[in-house]
């Protein structure tokens, strides 16, 4: 464990270029994260409710039309 | 300090105090700000106290006003969007729709909501703009000036089912339908008003008179209202089969008028879920932040040693 915080000390923090860097890359990763699981959670409380749930069942007449609408 | 010095070492010893002490001792001696303050606080919890008396009385006396009226009040259903964070029911929302157009549409307009917000609620958008083309708009003016009716856009708003209020008036008995945008939450009880009032149609009880095109409904302010009752069993067919029971009907249009005056409500419930998780995150670093930069100051002994 010791070892990994210490290479990753030497290799990313030590330096203000990769400190920064790794700040933007992990901010961006962890509110992917975080959005992923928080919605997730969210639909899981109202499973069956949200429109994305029940669209399939109205959307016969046009297949390619409305896909990326949320 | 000089001469003090020089009249005897023991003295000099004896005065030698931490500076620090000295200047919190003198401040505390000298200070009136204790006393001060102790008034003002005075002040302050008799002004709470009396300023909170006089709150409850005025809200005692506007809920015995209250009490002097003879509506009934609604009862909380048990709505499945009840929760911290529970939405809306959207197969509840398209039903709801239906009855608003196939029932409440012949009188009520819903002036603040267009056709394409309906998309990724209620409908498809291709259902939407059917929807839209089903209605006639009236545009222009044209080259010539004139005014023409064209088939409704995604853009346009739900028709009104009157030209002005007049209009409105006139063929109601003199009573104007309300806008439906925001009803529930320009009524008390929102939805469960909406609800009661839709299934609370009953006969005047005995000495209650009600004058002639007017209905009795305990649950509309004053007992006389203006609409009769418009959701009977099978007054009209649900698109998914659902039977169309009365009570159903008035559960569904409710949630679909709930939407209508609170679109954002399950962005609103998302991001509640979002904040508290994000929010128990940073309390939980800052605490231990805090125990951790703490732990010294909490763990240190201070011992004061006379100096020899």
């Amino acid at each position: 464990m010791a070892g990994v915080i210490g290479k990753l000390y030497q290799n990313v923090f030590r330096r203000t270029s990769s400190f920064v860097l790794a700040a933007i890359f992990g901010a961006f990763m962890f509110e992917r994260g975080f959005d992923m699981v928080s919605d997730g959670v969210f639909e899981n409380i109202n499973q069956g409710k949200l429109w994305k749930h029940i669209k399939h069942s109205y959307g016969q007449q046009e297949e390619g039309g409305d896909e990326e609408e949320e | 300090m000089a001469t003090v010095g020089r009249v005897s070492r023991g003295a000099t010893t004896f005065l030698k105090v931490s500076p620090s002490a000295v200047s919190l001792q003198s401040v505390a001696n000298v200070s009136t700000l204790k006393n001060g303050l102790n008034g003002k606080k005075t002040f302050l919890g008799l002004l709470g106290v009396v300023g909170g008396g006089a709150a409850g009385l005025a809200f005692a006396l506007n809920e015995s006003v209250k009490a002097s009226d003879l509506t009934l009040h609604t009862s909380n259903f048990p709505w499945s969007h009840n929760g911290y964070f529970s939405s809306l029911d959207h197969a509840s929302i398209r039903r709801g729709y239906e009855v608003y157009k196939n029932v409440c549409a012949a009188c009520h307009s819903m002036k603040y909501i267009a056709f394409r917000n309906l998309i990724g609620v209620s409908h498809t958008e291709s259902e939407a703009k059917a929807e839209a083309e089903a209605i006639q708009v009236k545009d222009g003016p044209d080259e010539e000036g004139n005014m023409f009716e064209r088939p409704g856009k995604l853009s346009d708003y739900f028709p009104n089912p009157y030209t002005n209020d007049e209009a409105a008036r006139s063929a109601n008995n003199g009573a104007l339908p309300p806008d439906l945008s925001y009803i529930t939450s320009a009524r008390h009880g929102g939805e469960n008003y909406i609800f009661s009032l839709l299934t609370g149609y009953c006969d005047p009880p005995a000495g209650v008179q009600v004058r002639e095109g007017l209905y009795y409904n305990p649950y509309f302010p004053g007992g006389a209202i203006g609409m009769a009752q418009a959701l009977y069993n099978e007054v009209m067919e649900y698109s998914d089969g659902t039977p169309a029971t009365s009570s159903q009907m008035a559960k569904d249009v409710a949630t679909f008028l709930k939407w209508a005056s609170e679109p954002e409500h399950d962005q609103r419930k998302r991001m509640a879920l979002k904040a508290l998780m994000m929010f128990s995150l940073l309390f939980a670093i800052t605490y231990y932040i805090k125990r951790h930069k703490w732990s010294v100051l909490k763990s240190r002994k201070i011992a004061y040693k006379p100096v020899k």
